[in-house]
């Protein structure tokens, strides 16, 4: 009985001490992560300090690395961004929505189902060349002979270049490609943590399928979704590889639309309509052109213009984030 | 009853939007004619390719803006290959180039009927490059860059090159296989493009490998004049000559690149300029800018200008072409 006993309890404590060995195994990962994410920021902060200013954040580029400034590129992914989400997100969710609430389970769907795996995985610089062919040339449909097709609105005239060119448009087309399999997968993996019993409680009482969707599924879904769409978005914003691919550019002396301040917007409406179709340069592309050069004080230019990057992303997030926590507190069961 | 007057909107906006809709041909003569009411330039000039080019490209377009406001100079960097591909389909104005047009790009150019114009707008030298503490390697010949970089080579250690020099392993250090530095250095050194041997440290960042030689005592390494003009505190240029007499070695400056006379890892840069697009008034008079007061930008941004003969004779040419395509416009 003693014996037993002993050997229970020596068992119980090297059973204890696995676990905590286990946990604190656990820690350290966290803290690699994080350690590694300090020294890399506390680095860029040291390098950038001085030279991250109003006129940094102001001007454009330039050949003399302390009038450099941000300002075309900031613009730039501003834009992209925003049409990457506009076009990403509500096509994304339809498809997830349909993969999961509507469509039978078929091998059609089980087809599309492992090519959206295998499409997350696809290297950026694949989407690039898609995209240049797709939608920067249109297949060449249009030969030398390019077209624009106006289209009237009420405070100005849309023109849609045909094919789309070197354009905000193309590219932000372009990005919503490539992040597209990664918003659908994680908006289906969010309907598919929905439990069945609320579908079944909502259509017992008379609600139709839409009417299910829409007031129940969707709702509880949304913070997931949102969280996917967060790491698609800002995988998008550090893409260069297929920008570059589609014809960004390196150096440009002007923002899309000439909208170069918040203000802007409202004493140059045109600019709205201009700036999809204008060309343009991003955030990645001119900083990976800054640390490649060879006057050195072009690497503290570039350490500024990560941070801006970084901050862009935070802000973004931020916003995406204080959306789901929205979305979160709705949902009482 | 609401939801017939959303319908009516509904269709209401829809006509309005189909209905006013117009395609139109892109006219390209609209810009210089609006170019000749305000008596000002105006319009895009838009360029692009290799990345060792995109320096000048953005220094002149810098300047140039700044007197011309209301043209718009943007520069792309896809680099020599990826600008040509974009040139030869009549995307872009003038394509920058840190090499030759190839073969297939001026069959490519002829079945898409473009004609363009090649001109020199500067010189890049490539630097050969040791340590500061290197206090043996001053000079090395071609014959013997060429045993030390091609393909198979066996030299292991400095004392392979020269038995005078110490017993202690060279570590090398270059440009990856996608740069054009690379294909000019192997073609002038080994006698065939991308002819090198593989055992170096690569990288596509030239700063790396300023830094991975101004580390390491025992280093050897190539890339373009333009980093180590900036970094010339933690290196040291070893000077090339083109015969076997170690004697004659020339160092890479700004006066022996341009007399032509550091050979043969001096390279011209390029422009390859799309002769349709001589007609628009905003990209000849970049050009002229480019060739006058833009050879005074070249040394700022770490390259060499083009000897004054040499200017003399592009400008020419550029005239020619311009004077050719203008009597064309006319007839």
């Amino acid at each position: 009985m003693n014996d037993l006993d002993l050997a229970l309890r020596t068992h119980l404590a090297a059973r204890h001490r696995l676990g905590r060995v286990f946990g604190t195994a656990c820690m350290l990962s966290t803290w690699l992560g994080i350690g590694v994410l300090i020294v890399l920021l506390c680095g860029v902060l040291w390098q950038a300090v001085g030279w991250l200013n109003w006129s940094f954040l102001t001007s454009f580029d330039s050949r003399h690395p302390e009038q450099a400034g941000i300002l075309a590129g900031l613009w730039g992914s501003l834009w992209l961004i925003l049409f990457t989400t506009l076009f990403s997100v509500p096509a994304g969710v339809g498809a997830a929505l349909y993969l999961e609430e509507y469509s039978s389970d078929t091998w059609l769907r089980r087809l599309i189902q492992v090519n959206l795996s295998n499409l997350a995985g696809v290297p950026s610089i694949v989407y690039g060349i898609l995209g240049l062919t797709v939608f920067v040339r249109m297949f060449g449909l249009f030969g030398s002979q390019p077209k624009v097709v106006e289209v009237p609105l009420i405070f100005a005239n849309l023109q849609i270049p045909l094919p789309l060119g070197r354009t905000v448009i193309s590219a932000a087309l372009t990005l919503s490609l490539l992040i597209l399999p990664v918003v659908i997968v994680a908006a289906q993996e969010a309907l598919r943590a929905v439990p069945a019993s609320i579908r079944q409680a909502s259509y017992a009482l008379g609600a139709t399928q839409w009417q299910t969707t829409r007031d129940q599924v969707l709702p509880v879904a949304m913070p997931g979704i949102l969280t996917g769409v967060i790491l698609a978005i800002s995988r998008a914003i550090g893409e260069t590889a297929p920008l570059v691919m589609i014809g960004a550019l390196t150096y440009v002396a002007f923002t899309p639309g000439d909208i170069s301040s918040p203000v802007d917007v409202f004493t140059n409406p045109d600019g709205i309509v201009e700036a999809p179709f204008d060309t343009f340069t991003a955030l990645p592309i001119q900083v990976f052109n800054w640390v490649s050069r060879p006057k050195t004080e072009y690497q503290h230019v570039a350490a500024a213009g990560i941070i801006v990057l970084l901050v862009a992303l935070l802000v973004m997030n931020a916003a995406a984030i204080l959306m789901r926590h929205k979305f979160q507190k709705r949902i009482r069961w | 009853m609401r939801s017939m007057s959303k319908l009516a909107q509904v269709i209401g906006v829809g006509s309005l939007i189909l209905g006013g809709c117009t395609v139109k041909d892109v006219g390209s003569g609209s810009s210089s004619s609006l170019a000749e009411i305000s008596g000002g330039l105006s319009g895009t000039v838009t360029i692009d390719g290799s990345s060792t080019v995109f320096p000048i490209s953005q220094a002149v377009a810098e300047e140039f803006q700044k007197q011309h406001s209301d043209v718009k100079v943007v520069v792309g960097t896809s680099g020599t290959g990826g600008g040509f591909k974009k040139f030869v389909s009549g995307e872009t104005d003038i394509n920058d180039a840190s090499r030759p047009i190839k073969q297939q790009e001026i069959d490519a150019c002829r079945d898409n009927n473009i004609e363009y114009l090649e001109m020199k707008i500067a010189i890049d030298g490539l630097s050969v490059i040791v340590n500061p503490e290197n206090d043996w390697c001053k000079c090395l010949t071609v014959a013997q860059l060429n045993s030390i970089w091609k393909p198979d080579s066996e030299i292991i250690n400095w004392s392979d090159v020269n038995p005078e020099w110490p017993q202690e392993k060279i570590r090398l250090y270059g440009p990856d296989t996608d740069s054009g530095t690379f294909d000019y250095f192997t073609e002038a050194i080994c006698g065939e493009g991308g002819a090198s041997r593989s055992d170096y440290t690569p990288s596509a960042d030239d700063n790396v490998l300023v830094r991975g030689v101004a580390g390491d005592k025992y280093s050897l390494g190539y890339f373009g004049y333009a980093y180590y003009k900036e970094n010339q505190d933690k290196l040291e240029i070893v000077g090339v000559a083109a015969g076997p007499d170690s004697t004659t070695c020339v160092k890479p400056t700004d006066e022996t690149i341009e007399a032509g006379e550091y050979v043969p890892l001096s390279r011209p840069l390029f422009l390859y300029v799309n002769k349709a697009s001589l007609n628009k008034p905003e990209v000849a008079a970049y050009l002229e800018y480019y060739l006058q007061q833009g050879q005074d930008l070249i040394s700022e941004v770490g390259y060499v200008r083009l000897s004054e003969s040499l200017v003399t004779e592009t400008l020419q040419a550029f005239k020619d072409a311009f004077g050719g395509s203008e009597t064309e416009n006319g007839e």
